[in-house]
């Protein structure tokens, strides 16, 4: 069966305090040219039948309605997998 | 009065709301968020709580819950609907207020007994108010910081509808230190602490006179019951 | 294709998995190898299974009795000396208990038609590997121990233990243990009113984290872990079962598989309360409607457990179609699935005629159920999977007759020597200015500072019933909306005085405890314990052991409060060398309106202090010889426990006349500390006198402020209240001196003639210490 990846992330002008949290504590590892770190979510929609036009405008509006909240996020990406993602 | 309390999977401070309502005088409501049926209720409160375990979003699956279509459109005709902490995020989800929530600054759940300023008595929710009071709530969550676009907050201090204000300390973060927000009505009111925890002597804040005398929140309660009898 | 074809598809769906090992193959298969030393059984332990069976047992009864045989499942090692909890009672003692020891949780008769429940239950080991998840989970056990009860959870405590507050890898653990109890304790709704947070190199590679909670139910909502009635059926609901916590399983799952290495399978189980929550919501509504027969929460051991205990405890027989288990991992194979410790579930007995309301009510909370068989009347515990029969067995010999050990028991060689070193050589300060440097020190000192960095991120409020909690001596919780009726809590536990003397330490565990709750203005009516020791197989911690039991069952036959359950964790150890012996004790009270309770501090201004109770040199073991000296040696302090019991009946009394506004018990650090943490509850200070006590009890300035003899209570009493106070104090014979007066407006703890530490140095020093270790967070 076919999945749909929707990614989100943390709207660019927001603070992200948990990205901010793993910077330090990549920087207290000795990686210092890690300069910035954001964290967002990753959704994966297993879709009965094909993925159809209407099947994505569909995501679409869900991604922005239900899976993120446009205050605080951007929808960055849909993308189409034609198996089941690897493990 | 009868006010209605809507109970999610996850709700928790649900049984509080209705003791504060009791208190004040009103008749509590139990509604269920799968029917939709409002039981000819007169007032709506939405309570604090992890509905929904807070998955996808805090107050985001909720939002999305069958009653919320009727309390959507009884708040849109002008009645009074009170968020408490999840419950102002539901609001907010729901777009009934604006603004959203994200984790505590300091990354860590919080609670403490707030010092709020009344910014706006005019509410269904505050009248019992006078502006510029300050009260004592206890704040008792994870993801309370208040943000909104530059827009937003601009158009929300013009246009009065900041609620209330956190005093001395900012305990999550949120801009402005906006505590709490309302409608551009006035009817619908959102807010981070929780009121009803601070409405029956023993069981409150402490306060200067008294260890737990705390009883700022009940003014909330019969706030929106005076104001349904006066009209 | 054929008809026959797609129904075979349809009929199996798993990915090819290993044939299963019935009944009749083992039968069949005598000499079949079997990997029990990897599951954790001795070779006389397999061979009594075998004996029992009258043949080898299959992979699925194998992990069924590897898993309940365990030391954590059958308290093998200690059930002969737990015996005497229940074997040391009089009548005086059981009758208001509803529920006693065996049972998931003791339930204690508080009258007006109500109970109360609660235990306390170890999570060490899972949270060092683990310390969110651990902990977390291990509040999510405890509270489906209570709700099997039948009773509505109201409250839950901790009592953790860590390693030292400066090594590197605590603060990996204090993090993590502290989200963990935050983050599922309030996602379920639950006040945390109490507990205990200690630092000591000694718990460094084997942190302590037990959990505590407490529900309350009315006289008939009692329910028992028993399948009784033939025909009843049996049901499993809650979270899907999945490979959480079966590391044992995977073990017989590598050596029954032909193809392929190992599965890989998490050791740690994942909690999510959200859950739980709705399983609580959802089972209150079931007991409500009486749809329930018997109950029981699946905790360790997971189906195995649940399983073999309801049928022991009923009619002896139960048939299971493991087939029926909805699983959240398809690969599981039959032995995983017996031996998974998912979270979040429970297993009901229930008639057929309720079989369609228990039904409907699990659907409207949206709680996944599965009726996974039935009660019979064979005496026999048979599962069946695949249609085939993979466990047959008595289910008594699985949960209640395992082995019983008698472990060898040994005099430690270290110990006189230890008890002869006592403190009472140490130098102490007799100047004020080095007095007020070390009263200093140990009010800054982990163990003794503040604890609000911890408990900020606990919900005190929900449900709005709490009445007392930290930093009171107890936390308090009202039971009864009209009548005010409540019950009042408390633990403790001292590793340092049971490594000196574990049978008089454990007494004392119990002592403060008991006046833990007294101060409260509660009356002490029962007793949990959980009790931390290193490994068994160690001839000097067993004796620390029997010693702790003994001591701890006689001292609650004197004080005449029962145990009513606990938890018994061993192997608490870092390579050979066990933690100290750590008994922690909980006391449950009550109190008739919890308008009378009593906080520990004073709020008012010019209120009589007094110390109740009488002093001596006892600084062995104290917080005052480890913080200054860095000294544990000697012995722990004496203990009346008919004082005690005087004391308490004082203070009760005390309470219920308004007599009394706040009472402290003394304990860490003597009367300074007690004294520092009293004007620090509220902020109001206080001009305090010693010399009256100098002169009785014979002591100099430094031990009467530091020493931690017993029986000691320092309370306020207002002015209009004294000489009822002191009427009350003299009718009850209990030695009492005031010793000074609450001042408001001094902004300051002024001990004459020895020592001024204003409010705000008292604050600075007692609020630093965690949030310079751990990270500042929101001012208070």
């Amino acid at each position: 069966m076919p999945t749909i990846v929707v990614e989100v992330m943390p709207k660019a002008e927001l603070l992200d305090p948990q990205g901010k949290a793993v910077v330090g504590a990549l920087s207290r590892l000795g990686r210092q040219q890690f300069t910035d770190v954001r964290i967002g979510k990753r959704f994966e929609l297993t879709v009965e039948g094909e993925v159809t036009e209407a099947v994505l405008a569909d995501v679409r509006t869900l991604a922005d309605d239900v899976l993120s909240n446009s205050v605080i996020e951007d929808v960055v990406s849909i993308t189409v997998l034609d198996a089941a993602p690897a493990v | 009065m009868r006010v209605g309390v809507v109970t999610f999977p996850g709700s928790l401070d649900d049984r509080d709301a209705q003791r504060a309502v009791r208190l004040a005088g009103g008749e509590p409501v139990a509604l269920w968020h799968g029917d939709h049926d409002l039981q000819g209720v007169e007032a709506i409160i939405l309570p604090g709580g992890f509905s929904y375990g807070d998955y996808l979003r805090a107050g985001a699956i909720a939002s999305l819950s069958p009653i919320m279509t009727e309390v959507v459109d009884a708040a849109n005709a002008g009645m009074p609907v009170l968020g408490i902490c999840n419950g102002f995020q539901m609001l907010a989800e729901a777009r009934l207020i604006p603004g959203a929530h994200t984790r505590n600054a300091h990354q860590q759940f919080i609670r403490r007994d707030q010092v709020l300023r009344v910014e706006n008595a005019s509410t269904d929710w505050t009248n019992g108010f006078a502006e510029g009071q300050e009260i004592t709530i206890p704040l008792k969550n994870a993801d309370g910081r208040f943000i909104a676009d530059d827009e937003t907050i601009k158009r929300i201090e013009g246009e009065g509808q900041v609620a209330f204000r956190y005093v001395g300390v900012n305990p999550n973060g949120s801009m402005d230190d906006i505590a709490g927000v309302s409608n551009a009505r006035g009817n619908v009111v959102g807010l981070m602490p929780h009121p009803e925890h601070a409405t029956e002597p023993g069981f409150g804040p402490d306060m200067p006179d008294a260890m737990s005398s705390g009883v700022d929140g009940l003014t909330f309660f019969t706030s929106v019951i005076e104001r349904a009898l006066s009209k | 294709m054929s008809t026959e074809n797609d129904r075979a598809e349809l009929i199996d769906v798993r990915p090819e998995g290993p044939k299963p090992d019935t009944t009749a193959d083992a039968a069949a298969t005598p000499d079949k190898h079997q990997p029990y030393e990897a599951l954790g059984l001795k070779a006389d332990e397999y061979a009594q299974i075998r004996e029992i069976l009258g043949r080898r047992p299959t992979s699925g009864e194998l992990a069924m009795y590897s898993v309940m045989w365990s030391e954590h499942c059958s308290y093998k090692s200690s059930k002969i000396y737990l015996r005497q909890f229940g074997q040391k009672v009089s009548p005086a003692m059981t009758k208001d208990l509803m529920v006693g020891m065996g049972e998931n949780a003791g339930v204690v008769d508080v009258g007006g038609g109500w109970a109360v429940t609660f235990k306390v239950e170890s999570h060490n080991h899972p949270s060092y590997i683990e310390p969110f998840q651990g902990a977390a989970t291990g509040v999510g056990g405890i509270v489906r121990d209570i709700i099997s009860m039948g009773a509505r959870p109201v409250a839950v405590m901790d009592q953790l233990r860590f390693g030292a507050i400066d090594a590197p890898d605590t603060q990996r653990v204090v993090d993590g243990v502290v989200q963990g109890i935050s983050f599922y304790a309030n996602c379920l709704g639950l006040p945390n009113i109490g507990g205990e947070t200690y630092f000591d190199a000694v718990y460094q590679g084997n942190p302590l984290v037990n959990a505590l909670a407490v529900g309350v139910l009315r006289h008939e909502d009692l329910h028992l872990a028993n399948a009784k009635g033939v025909g009843n059926k049996v049901v499993l609901f809650g979270a899907r079962t999945g490979g959480d916590g079966i590391g044992g399983a995977s073990i017989l799952a590598s050596d029954t598989f032909s193809s392929g290495g190992p599965t890989k399978r998490p050791s740690v189980q994942v909690g999510d309360p959200f859950a739980e929550k709705v399983l609580i919501e959802c089972c209150l509504e079931l007991f409500r409607g009486e749809l329930v027969e018997g109950i029981q929460d699946l905790g360790a051991a997971g189906i195995s457990c649940a399983t073999s205990e309801l049928a022991s405890n009923g009619d002896g027989g139960m048939f299971i179609e493991l087939d029926d288990v909805l699983l959240r991992d398809p690969s599981l194979t039959a032995e995983e699935i017996l031996m998974s410790e998912s979270q979040e579930r429970m297993m009901a007995v229930v008639s057929p005629d309720k079989l369609d309301a228990f039904l409907a009510v699990t659907a409207k909370w949206d709680v996944e159920t599965s009726v996974l068989g039935e009660v019979t009347d064979t005496g026999r515990l048979v599962i069946n999977w695949h249609g085939e029969e993979i466990v047959n067995v008595d289910p008594r010999t699985v949960a209640v007759d395992g082995p019983v050990y008698e472990r060898p028991v040994a005099y430690p060689s270290w110990i006189d020597a230890l008890q002869a070193d006592t403190a009472a050589t140490l130098p102490r300060p007799t100047d004020p200015e080095e007095v007020r440097a070390q009263f200093l020190q140990l009010l800054g000192s982990p163990n003794l500072a503040d604890k609000s960095w911890v408990t900020n991120q606990y919900d005190t409020y929900v449900l709005g019933n709490t009445a007392l909690s930290f930093p009171d001596d107890g936390g308090m919780v009202r039971v009864d909306e009209e009548s005010g009726l409540g019950f009042a809590i408390a633990t403790d536990a001292n590793g340092r005085w049971c490594q000196l003397d574990p049978k008089q330490g454990a007494r004392l565990a119990l002592a403060e405890a008991y006046r833990n709750v007294a101060v409260t203005g509660a009356v002490p009516a029962a007793v949990t314990d959980c009790l931390n020791f290193g490994s068994p197989e160690d001839p000097e911690v067993m004796w620390q052991f029997s010693q702790a039991v003994e001591g701890l069952s006689d001292a609650c036959l004197e004080l005449e409060i029962p145990v009513t359950g606990g938890n018994v964790s061993f192997y608490n150890q870092t390579g050979t060398k066990p933690i100290f012996p750590t008994p922690v004790v909980g006391v449950l009270g009550v109190i008739q309106d919890v308008a009378k309770r009593v906080p520990s501090g004073w709020q008012d201004d010019g209120d009589n202090i007094y110390l109740l109770g009488t002093s001596s040199l006892e600084l062995d073991g104290s917080a005052w010889a480890g913080t200054v000296h860095d000294h544990l040696g000697g012995r722990p302090p004496a203990v009346d426990l008919a004082g005690e019991k005087q004391l308490a009946g004082l203070l009760a009394a005390g309470a219920d006349q308004s007599l009394i506004a706040a009472a402290h018990d003394l304990s860490d650090g003597g009367l300074a500390q007690a004294l520092a943490e009293a004007v620090l509850r509220f902020g109001v200070g206080a001009r305090v006198y010693l010399g009256e006590l100098l002169e009785r009890d014979g002591l100099d300035v430094a031990a009467t402020l530091f020493t931690e003899s017993t029986g000691r209570v320092v309370v306020s009493v207002p002015r209009e209240d004294d000489v009822k106070f002191r009427g009350l104090c003299e009718g009850r014979g209990y030695p009492v001196a005031r010793i000074g007066v609450t001042d408001a407006s001094s902004q300051s703890l002024e001990i004459q003639d020895v020592f001024t530490v204003s409010l705000d140095e008292l604050r600075s020093t007692h609020r630093g210490t965690l949030p310079a270790r751990f990270g500042a967070t929101i001012p208070q």
